[in-house]
C-alpha cells in the first residue's frame, strides 16, 4: 500500500519529467488496443521509427535553437533542397556516397551559418531571417528539380540509410532463436545494461553529496519501467529485420547531443544564454559565437534530415521537406522545450517526435480521416504545452 | 496603541525543502508605520506575499484578519479589493507605457466601452500631486529615474484607495535624497490614514521612521518592538535579527601592503550610440595592488557605465582612451577578454544581468569559470559540487541545497550567489557594483570580511557604492563621480560624507 502511495507521490512531484514517457506509453497502448495489435507489430514499429527519423534529427537541432530563444523556420525546405542536391550529386555528377554525404552535411552547415550571420551579426530576429530562408530554399528546390521533376536515386548504399537494416552476426535462422535478429537483441541488452549501471552510479554520487534521490523502491520501479519499455521495443524490432540504419543514425545523434547539452562546457553556455543572455555575455560567453554554433548544427541536422528523407523515398521530389519545420517545432514543444528559452532536453524532444508520429501512424492504421488527424495532433500539441506550463507554474 | 488593522495568526508556509514561515504572528495597528526586519531569507517577502494573495489561501496555514474580517485571498486582485497594495523588491511598471497608463493599468477609467483618457490624465495628475512627483503624466516610465519610478508605483497604489501599503525594500535602489523624500511621503500618508508596512535592511531609516518594528528570524517572529517606548535602537535590532551581538560593522584592516598600480585608465571617454550622447568624459584614475578604491556618487552618475566600458564593453559604447593593466596596454573586445586578463565584475542588477534565475545555485556559481572544473570541454560534476559547497559555506548562502533554483532564493542570498560566482573566477581586479544592496547586516559584515581578506592576499577591488558609510568604512581611497566625470579623488583620511556629497553634486 505504501509502495503505491509512494509511487503516486513521486509521480506527482516529477510529473514533468516522466509525463512524456507515460503519454507515449498510453498512446501506444491505446492504438495497439484499437488496431487489435497491428500498431505494435514489428513491421509497423520499424516503419514508425524510420518515419520519425528525419523529424527527430530536426527536433534535436531545433531544441537548441529554441533554447537560445530563437526559431528556425527554414529547416524543412533546406532539408528538401539538400536532399535534392544529394540526388543530383549522386545521379548527375556521379559522385560516390562517401563523398556526397559529407558534402551535403557541409553545405547544411554553411546554410546554417548564413542564417546565424543574419541573426547574430545583422541583428535580424531569427523568425524573420529563417522565414527568408524558408522562401529561398523553397524556390531553390523547385529550381534544381525544374528540368527533371522527381529524381530517382538508384544508389543502393544511399538508399539503405532510409530503408536498410543492420546486418546480423549469425544467419537469421541459425542459433537458439530462429527468426530473431540477434545483433539487435545484443545491442539492446547492452544499452539497457549501460543505462542501469549509469543510473546506479549517478544515484551513488548524489547520495555521497546528500542530494535528494528517489527512494530505493521507486528507483527500482523506474529502472524496471524504462528497461521494459526499451526491451519491449527492441524485442519487437528484433522479431522483424532488426535495427534499421535510420534508427542507428538517430540514436547516435541523440546520444551525442544529449552528452553535449548535459555534460560539456559548450552545453552549459548554450543553456546560460537561453536563461539570461545579458548575464551570459557578462560571464564571458560570446552570444554571437554560440549563435553560429547552434544554427550551424541546425543546418547540419537539416542536411541529415534531407539525406534520410531522400534515401527513404529513394528519390528527391519537388515538395520534399514541406512542413517538416513545423513538425520539428511541435515535437520540441511537446517534449517540454520552453518557448521562453533556457529549458529543454534532447531526450524530451525525441520523445516528442515519437509521440507526434505515433499519433499519425496509429490514426492512419485506424483509417481516420486526414482532416481529423490534424485536429487531434493540434489538440495534443496544445494539451502538451498546457500541461508543461501548468506543472512548471506549480513547481515554483 | 490603536486597534489592529491587520493580524496574521500562526502563519506557516512551506516550500519543498524549506519552511519559510513557521508559525509567524504579525500584528499591525491602524495608522502606523510598521517596519519588518530580519536577515536574508528570514521570510519577510514571503510573509508579505502570503498577505497579498500571491500565495493564495490554502497554500499556507494560519489566519489573516484584515479590517476586522478573516480574509481568504485567492489572488492579488482579492487583496487589492480589500485595500492592500504591495510594492515589490523589483518594480512592476511597464517601461514603454506612460506614467498615467501605468497608474491606472488594470483598473482603467472607462466611459462605456472606451477608456476615458482625459479623465485618466486628470486623475493621474491628482495622485501624482499626492506623492509630490512633479512630472507630466504623459512621460514614459522608462525615461524616469528609479526614485521617480518608485513614486509612480506608490501613486498607482494610492489611485485605488489603499488602506495598507506594503513596501518591500523600496529604498535599496534609491539615493539619499530620494530615500528621504520617500520616507517623508510615508509619514504624510500615515497622517492621511494609510497604514504602512516597510521592509528594509537600512536600520538607520527603520529607526528614523518606525512606530513599531517586528523582527523575523529563520521564519519565526522574534519580537515586536515599540518605538514610542524607546525599544528601537540599532543595537537592539541587530541583536534580535542576528541572534548575537555585532560590535563592528566594518572589519579591522591593516592598510599597509598597497603596491604598484595594477590598473590605470587615462583620458577615457565613452559615447553611447543608443542614447546618442557622451556618457564618460576624460576619466583618469588608477588602482594599486591590494587596495580597495571606492567609487562614490549618485545613482546614474555613470559609474556602472564606466565599469562596463572597462569590462569588455558589452553595450558597444564608442571608446577612446587608454587602459593599462599590470603595465600593459589592453583593449578588451568582449567580457571574455577582461576575465582572461584577471578582471571580474559583479553587476549591480543581479536579476537583470547577473544571475540565471532558472538555473540552480551551483550552475550559477561556476558559470564564469567553467573551464576550471572541466577537462577537454567536459564538466566534472564532482568538482562543481565541491566548489559550490565551498562557496555556500564561506559566504553562508542560505539555501536547502546547491541544487535549488536561484529564483527561489531570497534577494540577499541571490546577491551572495552573484558574488560567489565572481570570486570563483579568482580575479586580480574585482569590480563590485553596489555589492551589499539588499543584504542584511550580518551578511554585509561577511562580505566586508571577504573583501578585506582578498585585498590582503593581493587582490585589488573597485567598489562602486552609493552607501556613503560603506564607502568611508571600506575604501583606501575614494573617487567621486558626477555626470560621467571624476570630480574628485580623496584619500580616506580626508574623505567625509559632506565632501563626497559636495563633489557628487558638482
Ligand atoms: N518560491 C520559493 N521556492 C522555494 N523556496 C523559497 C521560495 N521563495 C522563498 N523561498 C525560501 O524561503 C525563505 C524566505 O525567503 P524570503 O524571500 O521571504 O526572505 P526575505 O526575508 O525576504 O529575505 P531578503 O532580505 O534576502 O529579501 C528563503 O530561505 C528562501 O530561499
Ligand atoms: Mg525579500
Amino acid at each position: 500500500m505504501s509502495f503505491i502511495k509512494n509511487a503516486q507521490k513521486i509521480l506527482q512531484e516529477n510529473i514533468r519529467e516522466y509525463g512524456m514517457f507515460i503519454a507515449l506509453f498510453v498512446i501506444m497502448a491505446f492504438f495497439t488496443w484499437r488496431t487489435e495489435g497491428l500498431f505494435i507489430s514489428s513491421r509497423n514499429i520499424s516503419n514508425l521509427l524510420n518515419q520519425t527519423g528525419y523529424i527527430a534529427v530536426l527536433a534535436v537541432g531545433m531544441t537548441l535553437v529554441i533554447v537560445i530563444r530563437c526559431i528556425d523556420l527554414s529547416v524543412g525546405f533546406l532539408a528538401g533542397f539538400l536532399g535534392a542536391v544529394a540526388a543530383i550529386a549522386l545521379v548527375f555528377w556521379g559522385l560516390p556516397v562517401y563523398v556526397v554525404i559529407p558534402l551535403v552535411l557541409a553545405l547544411g552547415i554553411v546554410a546554417g551559418l548564413l542564417t546565424a550571420f543574419l541573426v547574430a551579426q545583422m541583428g535580424i530576429p531569427s523568425f524573420v531571417a529563417s522565414l527568408a530562408g524558408w522562401l529561398i530554399y523553397r524556390g531553390a528546390i523547385q529550381l534544381v528539380t525544374a528540368g527533371t521533376g522527381t529524381i530517382i536515386i538508384p544508389d543502393e548504399a544511399f538508399n539503405a540509410i532510409g530503408n536498410g537494416f543492420i546486418p546480423d552476426i549469425f544467419p537469421a535462422e541459425a542459433g537458439p532463436l530462429p527468426g530473431v535478429h540477434k545483433l539487435t537483441l545484443i545491442l539492446g541488452l547492452l544499452g539497457i545494461i549501460v543505462f542501469i549501471v549509469n543510473e546506479i552510479n549517478g544515484r551513488r554520487k548524489k547520495q555521497a553529496y546528500n542530494f535528494e534521490v528517489l527512494p530505493m523502491d521507486m528507483f527500482i520501479l523506474k529502472l524496471v519501467f524504462v528497461s521494459a519499455l526499451v526491451g519491449g521495443i527492441i524485442w519487437v524490432l528484433a522479431g522483424y529485420q532488426g535495427l534499421s540504419w535510420t534508427a542507428v543514425v538517430v540514436l547516435i545523434v541523440v546520444l551525442v547531443y544529449d552528452f553535449i547539452t548535459s555534460q560539456t562546457v559548450l552545453g552549459r553556455h548554450i543553456y546560460a544564454i537561453g536563461g539570461n543572455p545579458e548575464a551570459a555575455e557578462l560571464s564571458g560567453i560570446s552570444v554571437k559565437r554560440l549563435t553560429y554554433v547552434v544554427f550551424g548544427s541546425m543546418g547540419m541536422l537539416s542536411a541529415l534530415s534531407g539525406i534520410l528523407f531522400a534515401s527513404r523515398l529513394q528519390s528527391a521530389t519537388t515538395t520534399a521537406g514541406t512542413l517538416f519545420e513545423l513538425d520539428a517545432i511541435a515535437a520540441a514543444f511537446v517534449g517540454g522545450v520552453s518557448a521562453a528559452g533556457g529549458v529543454g532536453k534532447i531526450m524530451g524532444s525525441l520523445i516528442g517526435a515519437l509521440v507526434m508520429l505515433s499519433l499519425t501512424s496509429g490514426m492512419n492504421l485506424m483509417g481516420i480521416d486526414i482532416s481529423l488527424q490534424y485536429l487531434v495532433r493540434g489538440a495534443v500539441l496544445a494539451a502538451a504545452v498546457i500541461f508543461d506550463v501548468a506543472t512548471r507554474r506549480r513547481g515554483k | 496603541m490603536n486597534s489592529p488593522i491587520l493580524e496574521m495568526k500562526n502563519i506557516t508556509k512551506e516550500f519543498p525543502g524549506v519552511k519559510a514561515l513557521n508559525n509567524v504572528s504579525f500584528r499591525v495597528a491602524e495608522d502606523e508605520i510598521h517596519c519588518l526586519v530580519g536577515e536574508n531569507g528570514a521570510g519577510k517577502s514571503t510573509l508579505m506575499k502570503v498577505l497579498s494573495g500571491v500565495y493564495p489561501h490554502g497554500s499556507y496555514t494560519g489566519d489573516i484578519v484584515f479590517g476586522g474580517d478573516v480574509q481568504r485571498f485567492r489572488g492579488i486582485s482579492d487583496s487589492e479589493k480589500a485595500g492592500i497594495a504591495i510594492i515589490y523588491q523589483e518594480l512592476a511598471l511597464v517601461p514603454e507605457m506612460t506614467v498615467y497608463e501605468n497608474i491606472f493599468l488594470g483598473h482603467e477609467i472607462r466611459n462605456g466601452l472606451m477608456v476615458d483618457w482625459n479623465e485618466t490624465i486628470k486623475r493621474a495628475g491628482e495622485v501624482l500631486k499626492k506623492v509630490r512627483l512633479n512630472v507630466t503624466p504623459s512621460v514614459k516610465v522608462k525615461d524616469l529615474g528609479v526614485g521617480k519610478q518608485q513614486l509612480v508605483e506608490i501613486a498607482k497604489a494610492l489611485s485605488r484607495d489603499v488602506k495598507l501599503l506594503i513596501l518591500d525594500e523600496p529604498t535599496s535602489a534609491l539615493n539619499v535624497d530620494d530615500s528621504e523624500n520617500l520616507l517623508s511621503l510615508l509619514r504624510e500618508l500615515k497622517n492621511h490614514g494609510v497604514t504602512c508596512v516597510l521592509i528594509s535592511h537600512k536600520l538607520k531609516e527603520v529607526i528614523e521612521i518606525a512606530d513599531s518594528v517586528t523582527v523575523l528570524r529563520d521564519g519565526q517572529t522574534i519580537c515586536t518592538l515599540d518605538a514610542h517606548k524607546g525599544e528601537v535602537s540599532e543595537h537592539a535590532l541587530i541583536k534580535h535579527m542576528v541572534g548575537r551581538e555585532i560590535d563592528n560593522i566594518y572589519p579591522k584592516r591593516e592598510r599597509k601592503q598597497i603596491g604598484d598600480p595594477v590598473l590605470e585608465v587615462r583620458s577615457w571617454n565613452a559615447y553611447n550610440p543608443a542614447l546618442g550622447r557622451t556618457i564618460l568624459k576624460d576619466i583618469n584614475f588608477n588602482i594599486r595592488k591590494g587596495e580597495i578604491v571606492g567609487f562614490a556618487g549618485l545613482m546614474g552618475s555613470g559609474r556602472t557605465e564606466l565599469a562596463l566600458s572597462l569590462f569588455g564593453n558589452p553595450d558597444g559604447y564608442r571608446l577612446d582612451g587608454e587602459m593599462i593593466v599590470e603595465g600593459r596596454k589592453k583593449h578588451f573586445k568582449h567580457p571574455q577578454d577582461a576575465i582572461k586578463a584577471g578582471v571580474a565584475y559583479v553587476t549591480e542588477d543581479r536579476k537583470g544581468d547577473g544571475l540565471i534565475l532558472i538555473q540552480d545555485v551551483k550552475q550559477n556559481i561556476t558559470l564564469a569559470n567553467l573551464s576550471k572544473i572541466s577537462s577537454r570541454g567536459v564538466v566534472n560534476s564532482n568538482a562543481e559540487v565541491q566548489v559550490a559547497n565551498e562557496y555556500k559555506a564561506t559566504l553562508n548562502i542560505k539555501t536547502p541545497s546547491i541544487e535549488q533554483k536561484v529564483a527561489n532564493l531570497s534577494g540577499g542570498n541571490q546577491q551572495k550567489v552573484s558574488v560567489a560566482k565572481w570570486l570563483f573566477v579568482q580575479p586580480d581586479i574585482l569590480i563590485l557594483d553596489e555589492p551589499t544592496r539588499g543584504i542584511d547586516v550580518g551578511a554585509k559584515y561577511e562580505i566586508y570580511t571577504i573583501m578585506t581578506r582578498l585585498v590582503e592576499q593581493g587582490m585589488s577591488i573597485i567598489m562602486i557604492s552609493s552607501e556613503l558609510p560603506e564607502v568611508l568604512g571600506m575604501s583606501d581611497r575614494v573617487y567621486v563621480v558626477s555626470s560621467g566625470k571624476i570630480t574628485g579623488e580623496l584619500p580616506i583620511k580626508e574623505a567625509t560624507q559632506e565632501k563626497i556629497m559636495q563633489l557628487a553634486t558638482d
